[in-house]
């Protein structure tokens, strides 16, 4: 082992050398040869860094929804059960909440959500809006992040039944333009409600009842009180962990199928949104896409990697004699090879190096520029990972490897006793 | 050191078949000087190629230092000619971009030899053929005599059991044919072992004994004194 490393150190040293000598002699062809390279590096660095950024904003905006929830509706049954007959709606009730939370360990956090459209007031402004009743535990949930200076309903907001609202960014800028909001206060159905916090801006790619922004909580205790023939519209739950979500899922089933007298295999009595499928189905996407951009790059980059064969060939050719040369003196078929893949992999680096700094100046050039909007906050961000470094790295180790490695594979072909009289 | 036993080698291009040996049989002792003399198209570069396991031959048997050569695969035939052959060649066949050191250091490299002790080897191997001060030359800076030298230094750094040599004075002038021509003899003198191809007679003169090659076989053996 430490005979090959002086071999490969040694060698190192006549290969620069030698690449020296040959870019003198092939000038031209060297340098296209090298920004061909360069060029693939750039095209496969740019299109994994976009990759990159898509999948981080795709799993920023996956984000938005909250991190494996789960939201359940009431369905309607199937299947007659207990002689009751198919076809019958299934409502819940609000105790239902205090039961699937006391009666299933698996769920950490759940809260109901009342929900109707009504008119929220601020002096002449008058917003349609979504209006939830929901538990403290629906802002963590569902990612209701309130910005500085305010908060989400609390656990006494419910007890005391109050008259406090959280608004979403959108609706309260509708409401009360540039202004601060907490504190200030709006009408619902005449009646007042104070404003406690205002939603932190966030984009959601999944979503059902339209996007948060836009809509408004307040204590699902006052939300009762106001409205009495409100029924739940759904629960969001969360699971303990991922791997229990299939469990609790079950016991959501067997638990409701019980009070509500439907049989817990009767899967459309209950509609239950995993959003963990949705999550990996994007994540799924986000690789894939990074894979086929990345395939596209490592095209172009092959196409360099021909130009650093055919050099290497012509290489080949030129040196048949000092092949036979070194093949006389004791040259293993390695030690003949090994040259011409490091004066390959040379090429391949040089152009590498070009192609990344390229890239990394390109990817300052467009974080610089002032992009806004949704489109570019899924593309504009191309964002250079250690992933992309390590895939871009490997790539062109593997085609600079491969460009020496069969013109090498040629000079050890050589018939030494021919070579040496070769003129 | 070499022993051959109708050794025969047959080239065939395409429906062609060449007989450029037809049965050699040749004992080379230790410490002997032979030349191997004969017109062009006599075989005598064929031989050259098998005694230095460049090539091998279809039939025949050849021992060289005890050691079988027929039937090794091109690394072990490597390895051999890095032990025990060291080769000097009519047109030098030094590497251009390397320096006189390096090129004497290159048998030693292939052979797995630490950086330092290579350069110990070739530094007093270059200060033997009298080129101790040229260590850093190119071969594009060192005349036709001097390059001979390097190559001659390059081909002894490994101590090999035979120098094997092709018309090495075929490129040079007479002065400096001369000057490689003393250096063999002086090599001689010490206990080497040398092989020397060349249909130079004036050159064959010199050798201790001359072995005639004529359409692929031994035609005359004969010893003459030095």
């Amino acid at each position: 082992m430490r005979s090959r490393y002086e071999f490969v150190k040694t060698e190192a040293a006549l290969v620069w050398r030698l690449f020296k000598a040959d870019a003198e002699h092939q000038r031209k062809r060297i340098a296209l040869t090298v920004l061909a390279i360069a060029w693939g590096t750039l095209s496969i660095v740019m299109l994994l860094s976009f990759g990159e950024g898509l999948k981080r904003a795709f799993h920023r905006s996956k984000r938005g929804l909250g991190e494996n929830i789960a939201v359940l509706w009431p369905g309607a049954t199937t299947r007659a059960f207990a002689g009751l007959p198919s076809g019958r709606s299934i409502s819940f009730r609000d105790e239902d909440a205090d039961l699937l939370r006391e009666r299933i360990p698996e769920i950490a956090a759940l809260s109901r959500e009342y929900a109707k459209r009504i008119g929220v007031t601020h002096g002449t402004k008058t917003v349609n809006a979504r209006v939830r009743g929901v538990d403290p535990s629906f802002g963590p949930i569902r990612h209701l992040f309130p910005q500085p200076g305010g908060r989400f309903i609390d656990a006494l907001d419910i007890a005391d039944k109050r008259r406090v609202i959280f608004l979403g960014d959108e609706l309260a800028t509708d409401l009360f333009g540039d202004q601060a909001v907490v504190g200030r206060s709006v009408q619902i159905n005449q009646s007042s409600f104070l404003v406690v916090g205002v939603m932190q801006p966030k984009t959601m790619m999944g979503m059902y009842s339209g996007p948060d922004k836009g809509q408004a909580a307040i204590p699902a205790s006052t939300f009762r009180a106001m409205f009495t023939d409100a029924k739940v519209a759904n629960f969001v739950y969360k699971p303990g962990n991922a791997a229990v979500a299939d469990q609790a899922k079950a016991e959501v089933y067997r638990l409701l199928g019980r009070k509500y007298h439907f049989d817990p295999e009767d899967a459309r009595a209950l509609s239950i949104w995993d959003t963990r499928e949705d999550q990996r189905i994007v994540d799924n996407i986000g690789i894939g896409i990074q894979m086929f951009l990345g395939f596209i790059g490592a095209l172009t980059l092959f196409v360099g990697g021909m130009g650093v064969a055919n050099i290497m060939y012509a290489v080949v050719k030129e040196r048949t004699r000092e092949i036979g040369v070194k093949m006389a003196l004791g040259a293993k078929l390695r030690q003949v090879m090994t040259p011409f893949v490091m004066e390959a992999l040379l090429m391949t680096v040089i152009g590498g190096v070009l192609g990344t700094c390229v890239s990394l100046a390109l990817m300052a050039g467009i974080a610089a520029l002032p992009l806004k909007g949704e489109a570019f906050d899924l593309l504009g961000r191309p964002t250079f990972s250690p992933g992309v470094a390590i895939a871009t790295a490997s790539i062109l180790g593997s085609i600079g490897t491969l460009a020496g490695y069969f013109p090498a594979r040629r000079a050890a072909g050589v018939n030494p006793a021919v070579s040496l009289r070769y003129e | 050191m070499i022993q051959m036993k109708q050794i025969r080698k047959i080239y065939s291009t395409g429906k062609v078949e060449v007989e450029a040996l037809r049965g050699i049989d040749l004992e080379v002792g230790s410490n002997e000087y032979l030349a191997i003399v004969g017109p062009s198209g006599s075989g005598k570069s064929t031989l050259m190629n098998i005694i230095g396991c460049l090539d091998t031959p279809s039939s025949g048997e050849y021992v060289l230092s005890g050691e079988r050569v027929a039937g090794l695969d091109r690394n072990r035939l490597a390895e051999i000619r890095n032990k025990h052959i060291g080769f000097v060649f009519q047109n030098f066949n030094l590497l251009p971009y390397a320096t006189a050191l390096e090129n004497v250091e290159l048998p030693l490299l292939f052979g797995g030899v630490g950086a330092r002790e290579r350069r110990e080897r070739a530094q007093a191997m270059l200060d033997k053929v009298g080129l101790g001060d040229r260590l850093e030359h190119k071969p594009t800076e060192l005349s036709g005599g001097q390059m001979q030298r390097v190559a001659i230094a390059r081909a002894l750094v490994n101590r090999p059991a035979i120098l094997l040599a092709d018309e090495p004075t075929g490129n040079l002038d007479s002065a400096a044919g001369q000057a490689i021509v003393s250096l063999f003899a002086e090599l001689f003198a010490s206990g080497q072992t040398i092989v020397l191809i060349t249909h130079d007679s004036g050159i064959a003169k010199l050798a201790e004994r001359v072995v005639q090659v004529r359409d692929g076989l031994i035609v005359e053996d004969r010893r003459q004194a030095a």
